[in-house]
């Protein structure tokens, strides 16, 4: 606060930003850039969100109601890479730019102008995504983990798919790349890399498994596309290819990826868990070290993605071992959590309710996910409802809602005014009761024998699908309050102290709110640093 | 909670029940785990499952009731006072890890012993050669010049059409049911080879414990033992997308005693006189021959 308002250069107030559209699309700023990534991102989980809508509203009732098979299937595909690309990882990266910066104590991200190609590389790459929905043939239908040979059975949407996965891949890879650059050579002096906010570590790891994977579906995509065009037969049984080849490079990338979206979430959620607790975070360095675990064995688990595939004894036997160990780092981290509010002051404010919920049903998916180790049980869960029931549970009530929680926590901060926390419970409640309607039933569905990605089911079904369908519904419609809660509060919200929270630790606080354009022009001293660090 | 929210959560309980209302009449609400099955392995299957489930019900009442407790006990609004001199403890990181590494070594040992049995496909005494097609699969009774297609019977096929107008309820076995049966006996040690002509299928029923991929240029196995006495029909369905109509391929198989396998056998032969078939409609037996396998089995 005070070391900021003193400085001596008298210019530093002005902002010298452009104004109108120059400012966006020519940014360099990473406040401006960050709150672009956020608005891209939630426009494309409000696209992939209605895409699920379609998928819960032919699901309601058995027989076929509303759309063709085809269609059906490239609603799922379209949904998981909407999400997945288009609103959970810009989400993060969003987060990364706005905070990183500002916990560092930094003035900006070390490679603004890539910065802003890398924000600008993702309309390109989802408006060609988004093409395909009206060439011939129709959007990819074929899943979004794309394995052929059904993959190569798309129209002339396969180039456009595929040039669009290597556009957000870019995008992803030059994030990244700022990200570990910033972290590593713009902290402020005297902040060493265990003095950082858990956040700060959690994306530093984020970005060293995105810059190592996001390569290889390059690669995997590419031999795909040359499959297609160029009469290569990497993955085409009849010309001397293998297609259980592709699964294991696709997931060779595909389980850091997992990783790329839950990590940053386990940053914020160890950030506003303290904040409520009114205490620091419990094992600071364990959790670091538990994150660093879990981004290591993510290399070492892929093929449990496709225990059916036929593998060797040997092989099934290594990596149930070695997913099974995920859920020691994992639980290390939960049981932080549990020990920060214990013994704590606790309040219960939106940030600290999405961060509660995270914690209670990012564990049941850690069960399932647990169950879904154990081979011999997976040959029956595979590929069926339970599945899906698993990942939506570590996503949706996991990545979505720790960023939720995210942008409810740091919106004082950047706006400078309170969010209706009125509205911001309600959003919340309804919220996690829709999430727990919609996904919790999908486990007994997968039980009972429903395979996943499938338009129409047997009768003996219909109970918990129509069940599945009104959670689909109450959690789709409940996200417009979010929408609302951010922009009432953007436009009229009342004015927000420096320190919005009484326990809020961290560099971010220590400067004014809003936070100034330019957050640190001069580096924080060693004490505002010590008394941000506060573990 | 506020006043506001209280009314949400009520209308949206309300909701809820309401969209329930119409259900209360169906009989499925049960069905929400898995089923034992009929053979010894898929026993074993559902005993893991449980095992590993009663084991994350357990952990949950710890960490839930842990998160519980501190959510109630160290209320702000209770006067709570924060410990802030609590920021980490060694000997609880070492329990913490260490009791789920226990936990985990005692899961994995009988995990590992059922797959080994599941992987075990000495002895076998009948094998048949399972092809995926979009959207049907072949049945090919190796050594036995008996094979059929399977595909999705026609009173389902009609009702399955984008505003057929006919309800699904009133087709018996909807989308489950085929117009011939893969036929196996009782008490016997089946072996099915599985490969696909075109994309990549799953071969699955779920009574049987057992789903594995049908990979074009891949040879996959995977036996199956329905115990005796368990004879009837088994139902199951593709499971890897495999197009647009990949949730219409269902698989059924009429588990039967061996005496009547070998007569229904027997019958299904070429020439044979008058096929006694166990299905409504006459045998395929006019089936366009399957396509050689692509490539040898993989290592």
């Amino acid at each position: 606060m005070a070391n900021t308002a003193t400085h001596d250069h008298a210019h530093d107030h002005h902002d010298h930003k452009p104004h109108g559209l120059k400012r966006w699309l020519f940014a360099t700023n990473h406040k401006d850039i960050g709150t672009m990534y956020l608005v891209f991102a939630c426009a494309m989980f409000f696209m992939g969100g209605a895409m699920a809508l379609v998928i819960r509203a032919e699901l309601f009732q058995p027989g076929l109601q509303f759309v063709d098979p085809g269609f059906f299937n490239s609603m799922t595909t379209m949904h998981a890479l909407l999400m997945i690309f288009g609103a959970v990882m810009p989400a993060w990266t969003g987060l990364a730019n706005w905070m990183v910066p500002m916990q560092v104590g930094a003035p900006d991200m070390a490679l603004p102008r890539l910065n802003n190609f890398s924000f600008w590389l993702l309309p390109f790459a989802f408006t060609l995504l988004l093409l395909t929905l009206f060439v011939p043939g129709g959007a990819p239908a074929g899943g979004w983990t794309l394995y052929p040979p059904l993959s190569l059975q798309a129209g002339d949407s396969f180039p456009l798919t595929i040039f669009a996965i290597h556009l957000m891949g870019i995008s992803s890879i030059l994030g990244a790349i700022n990200v570990v650059v910033t972290i590593l050579n713009m902290r402020a002096p005297g902040m060493g890399l265990l003095n950082m906010p858990l956040f700060c570590w959690t994306w530093l790891i984020t970005a060293y498994l995105l810059i190592a994977v996001m390569p290889v579906l390059a690669g995997a995509v590419t031999m795909l596309l040359t499959d297609y065009f160029f009469g290569t037969s990497f993955f085409a049984a009849s010309g001397g290819g293998d297609p259980v080849m592709f699964q294991h490079i696709f997931w060779f990338f595909g389980h850091p990826e997992v990783y790329i979206l839950i990590l940053p979430a386990f940053g914020v959620v160890s950030e506003i868990i303290p904040t409520f607790s009114r205490k620091p975070l419990f094992g600071y360095e364990s959790m670091v070290y538990a994150s660093a675990s879990i981004a290591f064995l993510s290399f070492i688990v892929w093929a449990h993605h496709m225990f059916t595939v036929g593998m060797p004894l040997a092989g099934q036997l290594f990596f149930m071992l070695s997913t099974m160990l995920i859920a020691v780092p994992t639980g290390v981290k939960v049981f932080n959590w549990c020990a920060t509010m214990w013994k704590g002051s606790i309040s219960f404010e939106t940030p600290m309710l999405f961060s509660i919920a995270f914690l209670f049903l990012f564990t049941i998916g850690g069960f399932s996910g647990l169950m879904l180790a154990i081979v011999p049980a997976d040959f029956q869960y595979h590929d069926s409802y339970f599945v899906v029931a698993h990942f939506h549970y570590v996503l949706v009530p996991g990545a979505v809602f720790a960023i939720m929680a995210g942008v409810y926590y740091w919106l004082p901060k950047w706006s400078g005014r309170m969010y209706n926390e009125k509205v911001g419970k309600l959003h919340f409640w309804l919220s996690t009761i829709g999430v727990n309607v919609l996904f919790f039933p999908q486990h007994f569905l997968g039980l009972a024998g429903m395979p996943r990605r499938i338009p129409d089911y047997s009768t003996q079904f219909a109970d918990w699908n129509m069940v599945s369908s009104i959670g689909a519904f109450i959690f789709g419609f409940s996200q417009l309050l979010f929408v609302y809660v951010i922009w009432s509060a953007v436009r009229s919200g009342e004015k927000a102290a420096d320190r919005p929270w009484e326990g809020a630790h961290g560099l971010e606080w220590e400067l004014p709110t809003p936070a100034p354009y330019h957050s640190w022009e001069t580096p924080p001293s060693r004490a505002v640093i010590s008394q941000g660090a506060m573990h | 909670m506020t006043r506001h929210a209280r009314s949400a959560l009520a209308a949206a309980a309300f909701a809820i029940l309401g969209g329930l209302a119409p259900l209360a009449a169906h009989a499925e609400w049960g069905n929400v785990n898995m089923t034992v099955g009929v053979t010894e392995l898929s026993k074993e299957i559902h005993s893991l499952h449980m095992t590993i489930f009663w084991w994350c019900v357990a952990i949950g009442v710890f960490v839930f009731g842990w998160m519980i407790w501190s959510l109630v006990a160290f209320r702000k609004s209770q006067g709570a006072k924060p410990d802030t001199t609590m920021t980490h403890s060694t000997k609880a990181e070492i329990i913490w890890t260490v009791i789920p590494v226990v936990i985990l070594v005692i899961m994995a040992i009988p995990a590992a012993r059922t797959l080994m049995a599941i992987e075990d496909t000495r002895n076998t005494e009948i094998s048949i050669k399972v092809t995926g097609y979009q959207w049907k699969w072949h049945y090919d009774y190796l050594g036995e010049d008996v094979k059929f297609f399977s595909s999705l019977a026609r009173a389902s096929d009609e009702a399955r059409q984008l505003k057929s107008g006919v309800n699904p309820e009133s087709v018996e076995n909807y989308l489950l049911d085929v117009d011939n049966p893969l036929v196996v006996p009782e008490d016997t040690k089946v072996r099915v080879l599985l490969t696909a002509q075109d994309v990549i299928h799953a071969w699955w029923v779920p009574a049987f414990g057992m789903k594995k991929d049908a990979i074009p240029g891949n040879v996959n196995e995977l036996w199956f033992k329905v115990e005796k006495g368990k004879t009837g029909l088994y139902r199951g369905q593709c499971a890897e997308l495999c197009g647009r109509d990949h949730g219409f391929m269902p698989i059924v198989v009429k588990v039967v005693t061996k005496d009547e396998y070998r007569a229904w056998l027997a019958a299904q032969k070429p020439g044979a006189a008058a096929p006694a078939d166990t299905t409504s409609e006459p045998a395929a037996d006019a089936a366009p021959t399957v396509a050689a396998l692509p490539a040898a089995p993989r290592g």
